[in-house]
């Protein structure tokens, strides 16, 4: 699966940029499909914890649902960690990896 | 109003249940809570803010219902990523766990606090904070149950639902449908 660039939501500050001497490889926290949850509560935690708008979040369910997984957020190692733990929280099956693509 | 939540005005839900439903959903608040476990609290007469730095288990659980509710965070790939999981497990299980425990207590607490409901049931009245603790409860009872009856997607509208009475896995099932509605209707009133 591909990164859609739109669903970078934190992009680095330009401060930052400059401070790392290389450009750091953005991580990705990735919501897998599972049979169980329902699509109105991924909806809802996507909307309630991220903050993404009712559309966005309910194409992101979607793409979970119907793809498989998609990737919910994008950033440093550390905040994709949280936002694992967070998903983990809600009940969410969700996974953080490094975006090579 | 049976069977579903309905926002209170002002905020909370509520929903009617009779007392056969009060006490499967108190029973399975139990069961949950027994599955998941204490951790590892600090024994009697220990320090407990050592349990504040307590490290969690590295290996995911084995009973694939709580492989579910803990699953690993970085996946199992590679020997890499299986070590990045285990670090993160025995960091953030604990917290986890202790989450995990408090929304089923919560469920407890809040069915206790109906009295005796008696024949005609009683209608269960819940505060902003308690309704995301019912979510959580809910999401992990179907998220354990689902686990053991092996649902799929496949499933919707399958073959698990049109089970003979016969079947021992069919109040099961209800069960699971039944809280997916609750479920269903608690999200509705939560939804921003």
């Amino acid at each position: 699966m591909s990164v859609a660039p739109t669903e970078i939501e934190r992009p680095e500050s330009a401060e930052e940029t400059f401070a790392v001497p290389e450009p750091d490889v953005p991580w990705v926290t990735i919501v897998h499909n599972d049979p169980v949850n329902l699509m109105s509560y991924v909806a809802y935690v996507f909307q309630t914890y991220f903050g993404y708008p009712k559309d966005k979040a309910h194409r992101l369910m979607l793409d979970v649902h119907h793809k498989g997984r998609a990737i919910v957020s994008s950033g440093s190692r550390e905040e994709m960690e949280r936002d694992v733990q967070a998903m983990h929280g809600f009940g969410l099956w969700a996974t953080l990896s490094q975006d090579r693509a | 109003m049976a069977g579903r939540f309905e926002a209170i005005p002002g905020g909370g839900a509520a929903v009617a249940l009779d007392e056969v439903e009060i006490s499967i959903l108190r029973s399975l608040a139990v069961q949950l809570l027994e599955l998941i476990g204490p951790g590892d609290e600090p024994a009697q007469g220990e320090d407990p803010l050592a349990s504040l730095f307590a490290e969690g288990p590295s290996e995911p659980p084995a009973d694939p219902a709580l492989a579910r509710l803990f699953p690993d965070a970085y996946g199992d790939d590679d020997d890499e990523l299986k070590e990045f999981s285990a670090e993160f497990r025995r960091f953030t299980e604990n917290d986890l766990r202790g989450r995990k425990r408090e929304d089923g207590m919560a469920v407890v607490r809040t069915l206790d606090g109906l009295g005796s409901a008696g024949a005609g049931g009683a209608v269960l009245k819940l505060t902003p904070e308690d309704c995301l603790h019912w979510l959580g409860a809910l999401n992990d009872l179907r998220l354990t149950i689902g686990t053991r009856l092996e649902v799929t997607d496949e499933d919707e509208g399958g073959e698990l639902y049109r089970l003979p009475d016969s079947d021992p896995r069919k109040p099961m099932v209800m069960a699971y449908l039944w809280l997916g509605a609750l479920q269903e209707t608690l999200v509705e009133t939560l939804m921003p």
